[in-house]
């Protein structure tokens, strides 16, 4: 078990640290160099600039220096944004990006087994209809089209909440609608999976022998085997999210990480882009762990197997 | 399985199940009705993509204009058709990419020694915890938003899954008889990867390949959505969404269209996939 996560962390050290020198040569491969501008800057003046953000040593210096400052948390000063640090950028945009993907997560956790476990309870019925033909719908619409449309009905028409923007305290809610419900969709369709091939195992038959009720049966016994695949589904899900969040920041205008990212990469503002492609490694890297502790704590069994 | 169906392929067998599926024949038909229409549909068209009519601004589905113009006085009907060319056009060019990409490196993984194979795969471990989005929009941005570069850099992100269905694939055939047979006749490496193994692992990459298309398609979409992919005048479906959802307040249409195609498009290639895998499960054939 300690040596299953011992080696998780170290996989997700290897991660980071990819990333970094990943995102490093990309920016540096790219054309055009952070002080190029409209006006012609003489030769002397841009070279004291490069030497004020060390961009005139040597390339495996400067890589260096990125990763010893980023395992430090001391975020090197952009050029692009002179006397706004990168770290405060990310500590601004971070907040707004948490609070709507953690929203999200637990309206999709709330919608998604709920109605996985009432489709998986009356297999055929009604409700294992709409809610497979709905989770099926939900998977297949993109959160570029929920967004706008989310935004027009609540926002535009209804007027329940602002359309766009960060001013309101409930301002969260729609972009976490957005892509909570789509998320939603993926964790029916597990759950409902998951649940069916729990209840047809042949412990469920033992508890039902020895007369435990229906209730019992479904919550003690199966539902902690059946979250399993949904639990699987967290790590790549807090991914999509992030994915997802760029997308909604964008449709409903909010300050978070992701619209600070895409500007960060129009800008070819260096410094910025690499820390939040950095920081959104760590995150999902964070939320891998998090997710492989609860399951190697739900199922002994994982432990042992990687040790093999 | 009766007799008569013994003297039919594989590949008849499975088409024969995937018809009988009423869903997949309806997601086929559907699909084949989308290609038809994007590829053949703009050469009916009255109109050209970017043709411009100024008297005729944003105007309301019509019967000239079946699905109204945009403000700037463009067919949106024509425009929604044209960008369906490129969405569908990058969404099989990137998925071509990923198997290519996916099928080798699965291949290599699975026939080389235990070391190397477990190198490999923990390789693969660690890039499913990369932020990939972050990596096609650096990609894009740095090396320009051309076409070419939009699918190869979603294609070298995408084919991860595909190199572990065929590297787990390689491994169940090395073991099996015939190709142990094969060896003991003396078949180099090359016809063993030519002759036993590439035809054995082709149902799994059909399978998914068809899933990766939609996810492709929403990756470009979302690259164009965000200013980073095709660019405008040029029109993907994206593009039309992006800017139907920049004037959705007053002309919903330009929205609506737009989303229609593309997640109908999405609909129909999911339920594809989902029936291939139905009918192509190497289990099932069995």
């Amino acid at each position: 078990m300690l040596r299953f996560l011992l080696s998780r962390v170290l996989q997700g050290v290897v991660v980071i640290v990819g990333v970094l020198c990943i995102t490093f040569l990309l920016l540096r491969m790219a054309p055009g160099g952070p002080f190029q501008g409209e006006r012609d800057v003489p030769e002397h003046i841009r070279r004291q600039q490069e030497a004020m953000y060390g961009l005139d040593k040597p390339l495996p210096v400067q890589l260096w220096n990125h990763i010893f400052n980023f395992a430090t948390f001391q975020f090197p000063p952009s050029p692009k944004t002179p006397g706004r640090g990168v770290g405060e950028i990310i500590a601004q945009g971070f907040p707004v990006s948490a609070q709507v993907g953690l929203a999200a997560l637990l309206i999709a956790l709330a919608v998604g087994i709920p109605a996985g476990a009432l489709a998986a309870l009356r297999p055929g019925s009604l409700e294992d209809r709409v809610s497979t033909v709905a989770a099926t719908l939900g998977i297949c619409t993109p959160s570029l089209v929920l967004g706008p449309v989310i935004a027009l009905v609540f926002g535009l028409k209804l007027r329940w909440f602002n359309a766009s923007g960060w001013y309101d305290a409930d301002d969260w809610v729609l972009p976490a609608l957005t892509l909570g419900l789509i998320y939603s969709a993926y964790i029916a369709r597990l759950t409902r999976g998951g649940l069916r091939e729990t209840l047809a195992l042949e412990f469920i038959r033992t508890a039902r022998a020895k007369g435990a009720s229906e209730l019992a049966v479904v919550f003690r016994h199966a539902f902690k085997l059946a979250c399993l695949p949904v639990l699987n589904f967290l790590g790549p899900a807090a991914a999509g999210l992030m994915t997802g969040s760029i997308v909604t920041e964008s449709v409903f205008q909010l300050p978070g990480l992701g619209q600070h990212f895409v500007g960060a990469a129009v800008n070819r503002n260096y410094e910025l882009a690499m820390a939040t492609a950095a920081f959104y490694a760590l995150l999902i890297v964070a939320f891998n762990l998090l997710v492989d502790i609860i399951q190697a704590l739900l199922n002994p069994r994982i432990g042992f197997k990687e040790d093999a | 399985m009766s007799a008569a169906s013994e003297h039919l392929t594989p590949t008849q067998l499975a088409w024969r199940r995937l018809c009988r599926s009423r869903v997949s024949v309806a997601a086929l038909l559907l699909l084949g009705f989308m290609m038809v229409l994007c590829v053949a549909g703009p050469w009916f068209s009255p109109y050209g993509p970017n043709d411009q009519d100024l008297e005729l601004r944003a105007v309301p589905p019509n019967a000239a204009h079946w699905l109204g113009t945009d403000p700037l006085g463009r067919d949106l009907a024509t425009r929604i058709l044209h960008g369906g060319r490129i969405s569908l056009l990058v969404g099989v060019l990137a998925t071509a990419v990923a198997a290519l990409i996916g099928v080798g490196y699965g291949l290599v993984a699975g026939l080389s020694g235990r070391r190397t194979d477990a190198l490999m795969m923990r390789a693969v471990d660690v890039l499913y915890a990369f932020p990939f989005i972050t990596f096609v929009i650096l990609l894009v941005v740095i090396f320009g938003r051309q076409f070419v570069l939009i699918f190869v850099a979603i294609g070298a992100v995408e084919w991860l899954t595909m190199a572990r269905v065929v590297r787990g694939q390689v491994l169940t055939l090395k073991k099996l008889e015939y190709v142990q047979a094969a060896r003991a006749a003396g078949a180099g490496f090359g016809r063993i990867l030519f002759r036993h193994m590439l035809p054995n692992v082709m149902g799994p990459v059909i399978i998914y390949a068809s899933l990766t298309v939609p996810g492709v398609m929403l990756l470009e979409a979302t690259l164009s959505f965000l200013g980073l992919g095709i660019q405008p005048p040029d029109a993907s479906w994206g593009v039309l969404i992006s800017e139907g959802a920049a004037s959705m307040a007053v002309y919903p249409w330009m929205l609506v269209g737009p989303s229609a195609f593309f997640t109908l498009t999405l609909l129909a290639l999911n339920l594809l996939g989902d029936g291939l895998r139905d009918a192509l499960d190497p289990k099932s054939m069995l």
